[in-house]
């Protein structure tokens, strides 16, 4: 914004404001009514009582903040915590090297290389999911092949694995994405300048490279964490539902328990912890 | 023939994906106002062309040119239908504000019960429906509304094991066949997620009853899931009849309507365990708020001819509790559609419990996160 009121330094300070509030309007009249509005709704619901039919009954209670420390609902927070971190981190594991070599590719690879990553997004998830469950399932390809190697059946559909299989893949170009665009800005002097200095290319990798896509690194995580944290599509299909995530308990709270007040306070939780995260996010970028 | 059951709950599952959030902020206000209509208001010669029909029933449950011949054989102004995907939808939609403007509403029995308990439901006047008549003398003594005095039944069933007879060692009898499957079955059973049929099996073998809210009873049913679970394949709602088909899944827990007996490939059978099971039943009720009662009696009326009910028992598998209807249909060897109205009787309904459904829940949770 204030580069903005910089372009137009003959302006009186008051029409600079106005100015500003008019090209504003628009991303504010969003925000407000697309993101605060349902949020208060949201935090408003937290301390009512659940109706019979769903719904919510206006009578004050703080029994959905207490159920939220219930063993049972942490464990599935904690699990859903884990799970989410596994994929992230071997999405960052798989991705940083992807995103390394796409950079060192020509320019004309490189768009092939890209449209490769999104090209899944094409399809629709649902379908993307099933056809996981196809590859995995007992006398799917994934086992078939398996076979033919001598390497024997594996159970991996309706496990944990599963889920973080279908996770990773859902999410991996997000992660791919943001540190190919960090790596491809990085000015190949510094290198060269670390590599003249002596410096191994671990070294350089170390002490170079990757300190300066950290931000890079804490973006694609977040993207990758986030949308995992809450995803209850995949640990249902491809998990079985014997385990499950707290979008997944989310989602029973309204659709099956009719527990509208409890579902609010669960969501509030994980939007409370996913701010937490990018404010963690941006802190450490900053640092960077 | 499972697939009409599929599309009523298979969105629920997709269709939601980022809608919860929303859900969640719209949370407006289950207000209890309504009109209030005096009951004996109605009147039999009624201009129907005056009134128009909103419908909310499941997709695929009514028979596709309804609303067309409604309009031609009642001469009413219009008819109007939408769907919703789940009872919890369905009561979502019937109680978020005083008038939904829905005038006939389908939903499950328990739910009937709730709605009438809230006062949202307009009596049946019988003399508007002479239909009932056709309906089983058993149909008028389900235990969640006696005497259809809120709901007139529209489809019955009841919960057994499906299971492949070519493939098990032993056909199953008992809810323990399912509970603690044997070696050979060892994960190639399935069980239902809803939470009051993902406690069923254990509640009946237990011979507890279906609708018990006693924490003891639940927690002895919690225990017998988490022995039962490591030897699952999964747990399932939608899709378990595929997996019989397929042969993944030698037993599994299945509404009768649901299981592809009639599969001529596949030697797939149903029973009902000898411990019992339960009774559902889906009704047809009539909003409190509507201002067309008299054509949404005659549109239930309609719905009971022997021709158009007993499309549900021959397009989508369904046993109607209609002996008029019932008899027009030509039941194949197999067919579940043979279970009498004396047999389904045995099982228990389930009713709605109030406050105490939350135990559900988090049993439900409670065996899923672990």
């Amino acid at each position: 914004m204030k580069s903005e009121v910089k372009a137009r330094p003959v302006s009186p300070a008051r029409g600079r404001r106005l100015g500003a509030l008019v090209f504003l309007s628009p991303g504010l009249a969003y925000l407000v009514v697309l993101m605060l509005v349902p949020l208060a709704l949201l935090l408003s619901d937290t301390v009512f009582q659940r109706g019979r039919f769903g719904g919510i009954v206006y009578e004050f209670t703080t029994e959905n903040f207490e159920r939220l420390l219930d063993p049972l609902y942490l464990n599935v927070v904690v699990n859903s915590l884990k799970l989410a971190a596994l994929t992230t981190l071997i999405a960052l594991l798989l991705g940083y090297p992807t995103a390394y070599l796409i950079a060192q590719l020509p320019r004309k690879w490189k768009t092939v290389a890209l449209v490769a990553i999104v090209l899944p997004f094409w399809t629709n998830f649902i379908i993307r999911v099933y056809a996981w469950i196809m590859l995995l399932s007992g006398p799917g390809l994934v086992n078939s092949g398996l076979k033919a190697l001598g390497l024997g059946p594996i159970e991996v559909l309706y496990t944990e694995g599963a889920i973080v299989t279908g996770l990773l893949y859902s999410y991996l170009p997000l992660m791919v994405l943001p540190l190919y665009a960090a790596i491809d800005r990085l000015d190949p002097q510094l290198r060269e300048a670390s590599a003249n200095l002596g410096a191994s290319a671990f070294t350089t990798f170390r002490k170079v490279t990757f300190p300066l896509t950290l931000p890079a690194v804490m973006t694609g995580s977040l993207f990758v964490f986030v949308p995992s944290f809450g995803n209850f599509v995949i640990p249902e299909l491809l998990g079985g539902s014997k385990s499950i995530m707290v979008g997944n308990l989310i989602r029973d709270q309204f659709l099956k328990a009719r527990d509208w007040p409890f579902g609010a306070t669960l969501a509030l939780a994980l939007v409370v912890a996913l701010v937490l995260l990018l404010l963690a996010q941006s802190w450490m970028a900053r640092r960077a | 023939m499972s697939r009409t059951r599929f599309t009523r709950r298979l969105p629920a599952t997709m269709a939601v994906v980022g809608l919860a959030l929303a859900v969640a902020a719209c949370g407006g206000g289950s207000s209890e106002e309504t009109t209030t209509v005096a009951a004996d208001q109605l009147k039999p010669n009624a201009d129907l062309s005056k009134q128009s029909l909103q419908v909310t029933v499941w997709e695929g449950y009514l028979p596709e040119e309804l609303p067309k011949r409604v309009k031609e054989k009642l001469k009413v102004e219009n008819m109007n239908i939408a769907y919703h995907d789940t009872n919890e939808t369905a009561m979502a939609k019937l109680t978020a504000s005083g008038d939904s403007g829905v005038d006939v509403a389908f939903v499950s029995g328990q739910y009937a019960q709730a709605l009438n308990e809230q006062g949202l439901l307009e009596p049946i006047h019988p003399e508007l429906i002479p239909n009932l008549a056709n309906l089983y003398p058993e149909a008028t003594q389900l235990s969640y509304d006696k005497g259809n005095k809120y709901s007139v039944p529209y489809t019955w069933g009841t919960t057994g094991i499906c299971y492949r007879s070519d493939l098990v060692k032993t056909p199953p009898t008992s809810w323990n066949d399912l509970l603690k499957p044997p070696a050979w079955a060892d994960k190639k059973v399935t069980m239902m997620t809803t939470e009051r049929w993902l406690a069923l099996p254990a509640l009946k073998a237990l011979g507890y009853s279906v609708n018990t809210d006693k924490d003891e009873e639940i927690e002895k049913v919690r225990e017998a899931l988490m022995a039962q679970k490591p030897h699952l394949l999964t747990y399932d709602d939608t899709t378990f009849g595929d997996r019989l088909v397929s042969g993944e899944a030698l037993m599994v827990e299945a509404w009768d309507g649901w299981c592809p007996t009639t599969n001529e490939k596949q030697n797939i059978k149903f029973v009902v365990p000898k411990e019992g099971s339960d009774l559902w039943v889906d009704t047809m009720v009539i909003m409190k708020s509507s201002k067309n009662k008299e054509a949404a009696h005659a549109l239930i009326n309609y719905i009971l001819d022997p021709e158009i009910h007993s499309w549900a028992a021959e397009n989508i598998n369904y046993k109607v509790p209609n002996k008029a209807a019932m008899d027009r249909v030509k039941i194949a060897p197999g067919s579940l559609l043979g279970i009498t109205p004396a047999e389904l009787l045995n099982g228990e309904s389930i009713i709605d419990l109030g406050q105490a459904s939350t135990k559900y829940s988090r049993l439900s949770a409670d065996v899923k996160a672990k």
